[in-house]
């Protein structure tokens, strides 16, 4: 928000007031992954350093903690020191010793009136993974924890041990935020499997600039929706792009029966020309389709955790399109032989 | 005709009026949004409903372009393939031609130009036009005219002017869905009252369902531009409406309905938006000046639309360079503002205080008295005494 001094923003009453959103909460988090990546080069001991679209910024925790009071936001999460996963492991270690210091610095001047999640780190180090949760559940933080430190190239391999490592760690009674991960089958159902909470993700903003939409079935949905079957054969059941001149006159909307604005009221057809010629509104209804979507994907995890039927959802979502790529692969084998 | 237009009251020239379309029932006046493309630049149908849009302009230029005539054809009519369930109005794709394309000419058959896609050379006939707009399937459609700026003099305007009129006559006769799609003819004649009697008297005889003002917008000084539009129409039927094409900022408006003149579209309100600039009751409202960086009020204190009542200047300043959706709160507003100005028109000359509300409008928009000569010429002729708004002349004009 450089465009926006913290002055300014007090004088408007904080970020409900500024965005006109008043019916929602707001967690606040040091990084945001579409435009301030933390640098971790430019991190030093003074402060944690981004990259933004107005160049290199370095933020230190009172600085940091200036802009929280300001926007008063309902939860914040502590600054931290992330780092990719290729650094030297003296690097690593020198990440979890800042993110507790600032954490401790940070919950020192917490304003009334938010709670606040633990910053963890520890890059792709087991061992730091769990220095950081245990010293950072020593702590009281109100809100629960905040795992960073994902989503920065670490492999996906990797990855559910070092979750494990942190989760296992953590005292169950509070839930656990993560960054970064956003593929539902790989990653957000690995997250959740290994008991995170809450997730933050650019999934949805980078499908929309692509100019794709979310259509993979969602538990209450027919797998075999009506408009779901011929214009995907041979793509990725999960989404299509509206760009594919394969749309150009269907009159269809994206996902038959999803109550969104979006497909209550257009087309592919409309969107696919919307794309062509560049139209803002083409995001935007995207934008709306895929939101609501992703949260019913959420909707869908939560009433199978409820109902004790987690893993059999996992495993069917998860199996669902291996299958379809496999059915893909004998309609081109099956064609094939009917032209000899 | 595909349409009925019912004055339901009247101040001297000006009225306000009932036009029943096909999609839609209409008040007169009215301000068209410009739809270029099937889309006003990053709204949403249900928002254009909320700030009450009546009647939205789409280009036929661009649409035969991109997605074409036909797919718009085969997919059902421009209504349902952007659902929008209120009131079209395409143009003819004519003067998108000649101002946007290298090498268009004007031949006695239509306009040449070149494919923008592969540099051919093509044609656009009236027939053509028609045909396409037919596709299309808006309420209005606007014929084929031949249309040259007013800054521009010589014989060309006369001959532009006998061209509409014999052209207006191909449209007719080309023309598929009389009583679904309503054909406005354009009167052209440039800044010559000779001319623009000629062309009214031959487009008045030909008994269309409406008629245009066109060739104006272009540059031309104000004075030569109210002028032309009172002689219009004085001269135009009184009980078919009446559309001055390319108009415009607000002031323009008020002066052309206090002249009898009752639909308007310009792509101004939506286009200032995109620089950042707001419209207010005093002019305009630069919101990338440094100065709003932290002015905490709405754009407009007075107004009633969703972004003046949840935004702020300073958040739309920091959006406005940067994000689209500064744009779009911008674009909102404005056409908000827009709709607003045709209600009050509407509303002020039902209600019989027209002469109120132009002198209000005047003193929000020039609190020193300094309303512009050719405004209050303007008002003298359509019998508005605004002497309260406007400060004595100094005796050195300028």
């Amino acid at each position: 928000l450089e465009g926006l001094s913290i002055k300014t923003i007090s004088k408007i009453g904080g970020l409900h007031q500024l965005l006109g959103l008043h019916e929602y909460g707001f967690v606040a988090v040091p990084r945001d992954s579409i435009q301030c990546l933390p640098e971790a080069n430019g991190t030093n001991k003074l402060g944690a350093s981004f990259e933004t679209p107005c160049g290199r910024l370095l933020i230190k925790p009172v600085e940091y903690m200036e802009m929280i009071s300001s926007m008063k936001p309902e939860l914040w999460a502590t600054l931290a020191d992330e780092v990719p996963a290729w650094v030297s492991d003296k690097r690593n270690k020198t990440s979890v010793d800042r993110t507790i210091k600032w954490l401790d610095e940070c919950i020192v001047s917490s304003p009334v009136g938010g709670a606040v999640f633990g910053a963890i780190v520890g890059g792709s180090s087991l061992e730091e993974r769990q220095r950081c949760a245990q010293e950072v559940a020593r702590r009281n933080v109100s809100a629960g924890y905040w795992v960073g430190g994902f989503g920065l190239g670490e492999s996906m391999n990797e990855r559910p041990a070092l979750l494990n490592a942190v989760i296992e760690t953590l005292p169950e009674e509070k839930p656990r935020f993560i960054c970064g991960l956003g593929l539902p089958a790989e990653e957000i159902l690995q997250g959740v499997a290994a008991g995170v909470d809450l997730f933050e993700s650019t999934y949805i903003y980078h499908l929309t600039l692509g100019g794709f939409a979310l259509t993979f079935p969602l538990d209450s949905m027919e797998i075999n929706a009506s408009n779901l079957a011929s214009s995907d054969v041979g793509s990725d059941l999960r989404k299509i792009n509206l760009r594919a001149t394969v749309f150009r006159k269907d009159t269809t909307p994206i996902i038959e029966g999803c109550t969104c604005y979006t497909c209550q009221n257009h087309t592919r057809a409309y969107i696919n020309h919307l794309l062509n010629v560049h139209e803002m509104l083409a995001q935007i209804l995207l934008e709306i389709h895929n939101t609501h979507h992703f949260l019913g994907f959420f909707r869908s995890i939560r009433e199978a955790i409820k109902a004790g039927r987690f893993e059999e959802f996992r495993k069917k979502f998860v199996q669902s399109r291996c299958d379809h790529l496999a059915v893909a692969s004998l309609d081109v084998g099956f064609s094939q032989t009917r032209l000899v | 005709m595909a349409l009925r237009f019912e004055v339901l009251g009247r101040f001297n020239r000006a009225r306000a009026a009932q036009l029943t379309l096909p999609h839609f029932v209409c008040q007169t006046p009215l301000f068209m949004p410009v739809g270029t493309q099937g889309t006003i630049k990053g709204l949403t149908t249900n928002q254009l409903e909320e700030i009450g849009c009546q009647i939205i302009l789409g280009n036929t230029y661009h649409l035969a372009l991109r997605p074409t005539s036909e797919l718009i054809d085969e997919l059902g009519g421009l209504h349902k393939f952007m659902n929008w369930p209120r009131a079209m109005l395409t143009d003819s794709g004519g003067f998108q031609m000649v101002s946007l394309l290298h090498l268009a000419d004007i031949t006695e058959k239509g306009v040449t130009f070149q494919s923008p896609v592969d540099g051919k050379p093509m044609l656009l006939t009236p027939e053509e036009s028609i045909e396409i707009q037919n596709r299309i399937g808006a309420d209005i459609i606007m014929a084929l005219d031949d249309v040259v700026r007013t800054t521009i003099t010589g014989p060309r305007i006369e001959e532009a002017m006998y061209r509409t009129l014999r052209w207006i006559d191909r449209c007719i006769a080309a023309h598929k869905r009389p009583h679904e799609q309503n054909l406005f003819g354009i009167v052209q004649g440039g800044l010559d009252p000779v001319l623009r009697d000629i062309c009214v008297r031959g487009l008045v005889d030909r008994n269309l369902p409406g008629y245009a003002i066109g060739g104006l917008a272009g540059g031309e000084d104000k004075d030569s531009f109210w002028r032309v539009v009172a002689q219009c129409t004085a001269a135009l039927p009184e009980d078919k409406p009446r559309y001055v094409m390319g108009v415009g900022y607000p002031l323009d408006i008020v002066v052309c309905s206090a002249l009898g003149a009752d639909m308007y579209d310009c792509v101004y309100p939506t286009r200032t938006a995109r620089f950042g600039t707001a419209l207010v009751p005093e002019g305009v409202l630069k919101l990338k000046h440094r100065a709003m960086a932290d002015d905490t009020r709405p754009i407009d204190p007075t107004c009633a639309c969703m972004v003046c009542k949840n935004y702020t200047r300073a958040y739309i300043h920091s959006l406005v360079t940067k994000d689209a959706m500064g744009s779009q709160l911008l674009s909102y507003h404005n056409l908000y503002y827009m709709m607003q100005l045709s209600r009050n028109l509407h509303s002020s000359i039902v209600r019989g205080r027209f002469p109120e509300f132009v002198c209000n409008f005047l003193q929000k928009m020039f609190p020193k008295g300094d309303v512009p000569e050719w405004v209050c010429n303007a008002m003298e002729v359509a019998g508005i005494d605004i002497s309260s708004c406007c400060a004595p002349f100094p005796s050195a004009q300028d």
